[in-house]
C-alpha cells in the first residue's frame, strides 16, 4: 500500500495538475479565512496561500521548480488580467480626464517616493547592491519588475517576492494609512494604492469600490510607464 | 467566457508584438492595455458579457500573484540573512509611497478644483 501511495506521488509530482490544483485549493482557502476574520488585514489570501504552499512545498521535499510547472498556468494570466483592466478605466475617463494633474503629480510623488525610500532604507541598513537593485522596481507589477530588476542588474526571482510582499502590506496597510489621513475621495484612495501596490493593492480596492479599483488599475499601468522610464535614470544618478 | 479571453489574449498578443518590434522598455501587456483602452471606443467591444468576464477575472487577481510569492524558497536564505533592511524597506517605503501619493494627488485636485 505505501508502495502504491508512492508511486501516485511520484506521477503526479511530474504532472503540472497537482501544483495548479493545490495553487486554487490554498488561495480559496486563505480567502475564506480572510472573509470568516471580517477581512482583517493581516491575513490577507495571498500571505496565506503563499505560506500553506511553502510549507507544504518544504514538509514534501518538493522543489519550486516542480512546482512552478503546474502554478505556470495561473501566473501567466497575469498577462490577460493587465490587458482586462483597460476595461474599468474606459468607464472611468471621464473623471480621468478632469483630473489629469492631480494623477500626474500623485504618479510621479508616489513613484519616486517608492523607490528612493526603499533603496534608501535597505542602503542605510547595509543591504549588499544586488539586494537594493531588486528592491528598487518592486512596486511595480510582478512580471514587469522582473524584467526591469534583469536589466539593472537585481536578481529577477528575489524581486518577484519583493513585488508580492509589497503588494500585500500595500493591500493590508494602505486603506488604514488613508483613513488616518482622512483620504477618502475613491479616486485618490485607489490610484496612490495602484502606484504603490499594484495589482495585489488593486484587488483590496476594487472591494472599496468598482471606482477605486478603477483607479488603482489606472495607478498601477501609469506607474509601470513612469518606473521603466525613471527607474533607469535614477540609478545612474545613484551611482548603484 | 471564451470570446472574452480570446480578445484579451488578441490584445496582449499584439503588444508583445509591437513591444519586441519597437524594441520598447514597456512590456507587452501594458501596451496590450493601451490598445484595448482605445479600441473601446468602439461599442461592439463594450458587450454586457465582456464587461462581466473582465470582472470575474480582476475580482481574483491577488490570486495570480500566488505562484511568484511561493518563490520566496528560491531565496530563504538572502531574506534570513537581510530580513532587517528589506523588511524595513518594504514596510516603510510602501507606507510612505501610499502616503505621499494620495496627500500630492488630494492637495493638486482642490487646486484644479478652486483655482486661487
Amino acid at each position: 500500500m505505501g508502495e502504491r501511495i508512492h508511486d501516485i506521488w511520484v506521477y503526479l509530482a511530474t504532472t503540472p495538475l497537482l501544483g495548479l490544483t493545490v495553487t486554487l485549493a490554498a488561495y480559496l482557502f486563505g480567502d475564506w479565512v480572510y472573509r470568516r476574520a471580517h477581512q482583517q488585514p493581516l491575513l490577507n489570501p495571498v500571505l496565506l496561500a503563499v505560506a500553506l504552499l511553502v510549507a507544504l512545498l518544504s514538509v514534501t521535499g518538493t522543489p519550486y521548480q516542480t512546482y512552478f510547472e503546474g502554478a505556470q498556468f495561473v501566473h501567466f494570466l497575469l498577462g490577460p488580467a493587465t490587458v482586462a483592466l483597460a476595461v474599468p478605466l474606459y468607464f472611468n475617463l471621464p473623471k480621468l480626464k478632469r483630473l489629469w494633474l492631480p494623477l500626474l503629480g500623485g504618479l510621479l510623488a508616489g513613484s519616486l517616493t517608492a523607490v528612493v525610500s526603499a533603496v534608501g532604507i535597505a542602503w542605510l541598513l547595509g543591504a549588499p547592491p544586488a539586494t537594493l537593485l531588486s528592491l528598487a522596481p518592486k512596486s511595480v507589477t510582478a512580471p514587469v519588475a522582473m524584467g526591469i530588476a534583469e536589466r539593472l542588474g537585481g536578481l529577477p526571482s528575489l524581486t518577484a517576492i519583493l513585488v508580492v510582499a509589497t503588494g500585500i502590506l500595500g493591500a493590508a496597510l494602505g486603506p488604514l494609512v488613508l483613513d488616518a489621513l482622512r483620504v477618502r475621495d475613491p479616486a485618490v484612495r485607489g490610484f496612490a494604492i495602484g502606484v504603490a501596490a499594484h495589482g495585489i493593492g488593486t484587488a483590496r480596492a476594487f472591494q472599496e469600490s468598482e471606482q477605486a479599483g478603477a483607479f488603482s488599475g489606472l495607478g498601477m499601468g501609469l506607474n509601470i510607464l513612469a518606473t521603466a522610464l525613471l527607474l533607469p535614470l535614477l540609478v545612474g544618478l545613484l551611482g548603484l | 467566457m471564451l470570446r472574452s479571453l480570446t480578445i484579451l489574449l488578441s490584445f496582449q498578443l499584439a503588444g508583445e508584438v509591437l513591444s519586441q518590434a519597437l524594441a520598447l522598455p514597456i512590456p507587452g501587456p501594458v501596451i496590450g492595455m493601451a490598445l484595448l483602452l482605445a479600441a473601446l471606443v468602439s461599442p461592439r467591444l463594450r458587450s454586457e458579457t465582456f464587461r462581466h468576464s473582465v470582472q470575474q477575472l480582476l475580482k481574483h487577481l491577488s490570486l495570480l500573484f500566488v505562484p511568484a510569492g511561493v518563490g520566496v524558497m528560491l531565496h530563504a536564505r538572502r531574506v534570513g540573512e537581510e530580513w532587517l533592511p528589506i523588511a524595513a524597506a518594504l514596510v516603510l517605503s510602501t507606507l510612505l509611497a501610499i502616503a505621499v501619493g494620495a496627500l500630492t494627488m488630494s492637495w493638486l485636485a482642490r487646486r484644479v478644483r478652486a483655482p486661487e
